[in-house]
């Protein structure tokens, strides 16, 4: 599958270049894009089943990939679709797996909540909350046992985050020093229950603590600030002293998934947050005070993106439902199909 | 261009729904993410959203209207410069509504035909060659030298689990295996089950292959998501992408004296699930064979051990390279009268039920199934057209067993071969009790199985 190549190895450098800030403009906006048309496209019957956007979130998952290396791995929960942009997966591939078509990254066999992609390291995608967690730290245990440098972004959610298979995979990661990140991404809201009124502490990083594991908040409508924190923690890890964790505070606008009716936060609450820390309007502000680009070469971005998105939705459209052979496929790794 | 705006699906089960609202009215200009309306779905009242920027150009559907289907257009959006007669004339550009997908037919979704009888394939080998110098060895003894076999052969193999090194086993499994691979290879876990299940699968997709131990499957509960979720569905969830190559060990089903939450047989649990291998040994040369086999598989597999197993001895084929493939049943004593179909510790009722039928002039075959999935029905199949009588034996609970699901194959695949119903003898269909007369008797008895033969012959 032809993928976007779109993750950089620039060093960390206080000033970001006209470069990389365009690039984690588009990157971003790719994902908002892809998302508002994931979400047209769930209404028009196109999308089944549970569809959750990561709109609102973009900043965390791009800032993290700039922080990356060829060989690290990342693995997440079931609101996926931005982290496998992110990473370099094809958008054709992706919504098609949305639309359950052959062309998809699982040929329509996983849907929204399980993707993955060998080559580009991304192992998922998982609908149980939290299990990612501890499959995230036997990733890193793999890479320590072979005696790479590779680390992995494990990310979960603030709701994740009261699942006690995560402690257990705390302990265990700190105690064997496995290069992992766990990526918080504290959205503050776990379906419909507010931080507030699901957990005991103010700052979830600070659970890390007492296991030895050092850790840290981050602004996560920053992309700048995101990077910056992800390169501190890729360092930590990939220096042996073994996991790091990043409390990235992000928000999502749109609702947990396409059936959620919001009723636990108010319009106005969403609304503040997109006009005043949306993290796609802060680049793109960057860019233009900054003289890195003017609104003609905005636009042109803009409409780069629309076309790969509008590609993508056609795509899906287009490619066939996988053939019934399938069902009976991927069952098990030595077996033919139909004989199973 | 202009675009219609359709009934949007709010829900996975939304077919249609009421139009609550317009915040919008002709004319006004919207850009992505502003509240166009309120649409009532048949779970809640949601707000819909625009995704493109434009301008209202006509209203279709009136609020308050009920009823709505999924993909009506219910308003038209106008490009930037686009004046309202656009509005009349509509593409449904990007907004087609999602075709009628055509009902899968039948015959092609479903799995082929189950085999004829008379196409029955057996494989009725030896599981080694005639002459071969045999070994008395404990179960105990099979199972560590399967496992530091395959781990001098393979890097990527590693064993984990509690007390595994320094303690050496909880029930000295892995004795001697700390001192030949060291730390990195024999890992002591915390007790901790579903994080270590979580971390071994992880690893498993990151190219190792991890064998788990858990110190009882009872404790397996804890790590059923991992086993089930993880390890067993990502293949099929990737597309054939990744799956994870590990073996999931330890004791199963009944020791002594340690009640219900220390025995439980988990046989039917894991044999019901695709995309997991599960193995049930009985015999020594089975349990090496086997493990050997399981390591070196690339799928996940479940590999029920036996407390009480583990101290007996049996013979061992002295060879280089013993494995035991799976999917191949093992016929332990030939008959005429009644199929006896066991596997694991059961097999000890099945053998002893057939020696003593034998006094009484009734000949029994006995079958160890040795892996559940795949199960070798074949040679059940086979051996029940020549008895025409089955007797299943396991210690596991009767509802959902594989007595059971033998039961149910026999009488699709072979009803017409069968001179009496099968009788599945089991566990009873109780907790485990401490107390010891009444541990007896919620276990499966060899009398049982006696009386269920004795019943199916008529005798």
């Amino acid at each position: 599958m032809a993928a976007r190549k779109t993750t950089r190895k620039t060093p960390a450098k206080s000033n970001t270049s006209k470069d990389d800030l365009l690039a984690y403009y588009r990157d971003m906006l790719l994902i908002r894009r892809f998302e508002e048309k994931a979400g047209q496209l769930y209404g028009m019957g196109l999308i089944g089943g549970f569809c959750h956007l990561y709109i609102g979130q973009e900043a965390v998952v791009v800032g993290l990939e700039a922080a990356a290396k060829e060989g690290d791995k990342r693995i997440t929960s079931y609101r996926d679709h931005g982290h496998m942009l992110a990473c370099g997966m094809d958008p054709k591939g992706v919504m098609a797996e949305l639309t359950g078509r052959e062309g998809g990254y699982s040929k329509g066999k996983g849907g929204s909540m399980h993707m993955f992609s060998k080559e580009k390291h991304f192992y998922g995608g998982h609908g149980i909350v939290g299990a990612q967690v501890p499959l995230g730290a036997g990733l890193a245990f793999a890479d320590k046992y072979n005696e790479n440098d590779n680390v992995t972004f494990t990310y979960f959610g603030d709701g994740a985050a009261n699942q006690g298979q995560v402690y257990e995979t705390f302990n265990m990661a700190a105690l064997w020093k496995l290069p992992v990140i766990f990526v918080i991404e504290n959205n503050q809201y776990a379906m419909g229950t507010s931080q507030n009124r699901s957990t005991s502490t103010e700052d979830i990083h600070t659970r890390g603590a007492p296991f030895g594991i050092p850790g840290e908040i981050v602004d996560g409508m920053d992309v700048l600030a995101v990077k910056e924190a992800g390169e501190k923690a890729v360092s930590h890890c990939r220096s042996g002293e073994g996991p790091y964790i990043l409390e990235v505070k992000t928000y999502r606008y749109r609702g947990h998934s396409m059936s959620d009716p919001a009723k636990y936060r108010t319009r106005e609450e969403v609304q503040k947050m997109r006009e005043e820390r949306d993290p796609i309007e802060r680049v793109r502000a960057m860019l233009l005070e900054g003289k890195h680009a003017s609104e003609d070469d905005l636009k042109g971005i803009d409409k780069e993106i629309k076309d790969i998105v509008n590609e993508s939705a056609e795509f899906s459209k287009e490619s066939p439902e996988p053939a019934l052979e399938e069902l009976w496929t991927d069952i098990y790794a030595d077996v033919a199909p139909q004989e199973a | 261009m202009a675009t219609e705006l359709l009934m949007p699906a709010l829900s996975p089960t939304m077919e249609e729904g009421t139009l609550a609202k317009w915040l919008v009215k002709e004319g006004d200009t919207v850009s992505s993410g502003d509240i166009l309306a309120e649409i009532e779905t048949d779970k809640a009242t949601m707000e819909f959203e625009a995704v493109d920027e434009g301008t209202i150009g006509k209203i279709l559907v009136s609020e308050g209207t009920e009823g709505v289907k999924v993909n009506t257009p219910i308003a038209v959006i106008l490009e930037e410069g686009e004046d309202a007669s656009a509005a009349e004339n509509v593409s449904s550009g990007s907004s087609e509504p999602a075709e009628t997908k055509e009902e899968a037919s039948a015959p092609a979704a479903a799995k082929p035909e189950a085999e004829a009888p008379t196409e029955l394939k057996v494989d009725a080998s030896p599981d080694w060659p005639e002459g071969t110098e045999m070994v008395q060895t404990t179960v105990r003894e099979a199972l560590r030298d399967a496992m530091a076999e395959e781990m001098r052969k393979d890097e990527s193999v590693f064993l984990m689990g509690e007390e595994v090194a320094e303690y050496q086993g909880a029930y000295k499994i892995s004795q001697g295996m700390l001192d030949e691979f060291g730390p990195k290879r024999v890992i002591d876990t915390p007790i901790t089950e579903h994080g270590f299940a979580g971390i071994a699968t992880g690893a498993a997709f990151g190219g190792l292959r991890p064998i788990v131990e858990f110190m009882t499957f009872n404790f397996a509960m804890q790590a059923i998501d991992h086993i089930i979720n993880s390890a067993a569905k990502t293949l099929y969830m990737s597309g054939g992408q990744m799956g994870a190559p590990m073996v999931f060990r330890g004791p199963n089903g009944a020791a002594a004296r340690v009640a219900a939450q220390h025995s439980q047989d988990y046989a039917a649990w894991y044999a019901m699930i695709p995309g997991l291998k599960v193995v049930m040994p009985y015999s020594a040369a089975d349990y090496k064979g086997l493990m050997k086999t399981a390591i070196r598989d690339p799928n996940p597999v479940i590999f029920l051990e036996n407390e009480i197993l583990y101290g007996r001895t049996f013979d061992v084929p002295k060879l280089d390279d013993f494995t035991i493939p799976f999917g191949k049943a093992k016929i332990w004593r030939e008959g005429d009268d009644v199929t006896l179909v066991s596997f694991g510790i059961g097999m000890q009722y099945a053998l002893e039920a057939a020696e003593k039928l034998a006094e009484d002039g009734i000949s029994a075959e006995v079958i160890d199934l040795r892996t559940l999935r795949p199960m070798d029905t074949a040679t059940v199949i086979k051996s029940v057209m020549k008895t025409n009588r089955c007797v299943t034996v396991e210690e596991g609970w009767p509802v959902g067993s594989i007595g059971g699901h033998i039961s149910s194959v026999l009488m699709q695949e072979a009803f017409d071969y069968l001179d009496a119903p099968v009788i599945n003898c089991t566990g009873k269909d109780v907790p485990m009790p401490y107390a010891a007369n009444l541990e007896k008797h919620a276990l499966v008895t060899t009398d049982e199985v006696i009386e269920a033969a004795k019943k199916v012959t008529y005798r």
